[in-house]
């Protein structure tokens, strides 16, 4: 009785020139992943089982994965609802990501931005075209880069000593001159904030030197947010959230340089995450936000 | 030039996820020698705990919201107006403080 719900296109990433043989390779939804190639290369599109023929690559063609979604799950409204939904969002994310994870493996590419969806291929190939500049250029920012991340917390000992006695609301502050032991517990409990700050004012000089010594090694670097503890799922606080773009011949180096750091710098705590495809470096330069 | 022990190279065969949150180092942890190649083959997935899932997915989460080109697709280019890195962080977040109690308290899945 239900009518069948229009389809749209959900868009993974771009390459460049034609795509190779994509059978088997599902993403959002467990639909099959299908290649568009357009501008400038022979716009075909090849079904998963017929290989494409690498010689028909086209120079500045460009390729779009995509594979079909249900409009009444990822269409503008139900997007909305269901973005909220964690549980959903995760398993979206997840396909999302395997999809480019293994397209990455295969060759340079541009992600999407999550949940970028079409009514139809016809919008994919416009929109390849008219972004065919802006694309191709950001294709050309992040070839051959990887992205690393490298999250910085404070140690567990920087920011946490244990908080004192409990007597502190019967202690009157200020009664008396010296020696009264409401006037020792305060000072004694002020002297442990100041060493906890200055722990925390160390661990975050240290965690901007490991930025900056790590960024000497990237192409690029972005800093995303710190993650909140209840999501970081960590005890201290994050004080660097960065990603790193590193050439892939030099990632043998990063990673050695962020052990080092981790040895040089014990006031935090270093985790590192990668490779990645180059999410965070791919962002659109023309048109949009800034 | 990239071979031998080179962490990316281990990259194509584990096309599932990038490695979560390895401790490098710190707070006297020795750092584990592998490379990020020998972490990216975790046992199966499956294995791996709640704890683990949720760091790596707020990992993703940064990424393929915050990250990735931004193309007006016909369906989502006002969801994109929206801003829907705070959309969905709002989700998250909620629903995580929702699992885990107000303090990070309890720590379930053996992490």
């Amino acid at each position: 009785m239900a009518e069948p719900a229009p389809a749209g296109v959900w868009l993974y990433a771009v390459a460049a020139g034609a795509p190779g043989l994509l059978t088997g390779l599902t993403g959002v939804g467990g639909a099959q992943v299908r290649a568009l190639t357009s501008a400038g290369g022979p716009r075909r599109n090849p079904q998963a089982g017929e290989p494409a023929d690498p010689e028909c690559a086209g120079g500045p063609a460009l390729t779009a994965f995509v594979s079909t979604v249900d409009l009444a799950e990822f269409g503008e409204e139900a997007l909305r609802r269901n973005l909220e939904d964690l549980d959903w969002l995760a398993g979206v994310a997840r396909a999302h990501h395997d999809v480019i994870g293994s397209l990455a493996a295969r060759g340079p590419l541009v992600p999407m931005r999550l949940a970028t969806v079409f009514r139809g291929e016809a919008g994919v190939a416009a929109m390849l075209e008219e972004r065919a500049a802006d694309l191709s250029d950001t294709l050309e920012r992040v070839r051959s880069g990887r992205e690393w991340g490298v999250k910085v917390y404070e140690a567990p000992a920087a920011g946490a000593a244990p908080a004192g006695g409990g007597q502190a609301a019967g202690g009157r502050p200020g009664t008396g001159g010296a020696g009264g032991p409401g006037a020792a517990y305060l000072s004694r409990r002020r002297s442990q904030l100041a060493a906890q700050q200055d722990a925390r004012r160390a661990a975050r000089a240290s965690a901007e030197s490991v930025h900056r010594e790590l960024a000497r090694l990237a192409r690029a670097t972005r800093l995303h947010p710190p993650q909140a503890p209840q999501l970081s799922g960590a005890r201290s606080p994050m004080i660097v959230n960065g990603a790193y773009l590193v050439d892939e011949d030099r990632a043998g180096r990063f990673a050695d340089a962020v052990r080092a750091l981790a040895d040089r710098f014990p006031d935090v705590r270093i985790e590192l995450t990668g490779p990645w495809p180059p999410y965070s470096f791919a962002v659109s330069t023309a048109g949009g936000s800034a | 030039m990239s071979s031998g022990n080179e962490p990316v190279r281990g990259r194509a065969s584990a096309d599932r996820e990038p490695i979560t949150g390895q401790v490098v180092a710190g707070g006297g942890e020795p750092a584990p020698d592998p490379g990020p190649a020998e972490a990216a083959d975790l046992p199966a997935d499956e294995e791996i705990d709640v704890g683990r899932e949720r760091i790596a997915l707020v990992d993703l989460l940064d990424r393929v919201l915050a990250g990735g080109v931004v193309v007006a697709g016909e369906v989502t280019l006002s969801v994109a107006d929206v801003d829907m890195v705070t959309v969905s962080l709002r989700a998250l977040v909620s629903s995580v403080s929702a699992l885990a109690g107000p303090d990070d308290g309890e720590r379930t899945a053996g992490w």
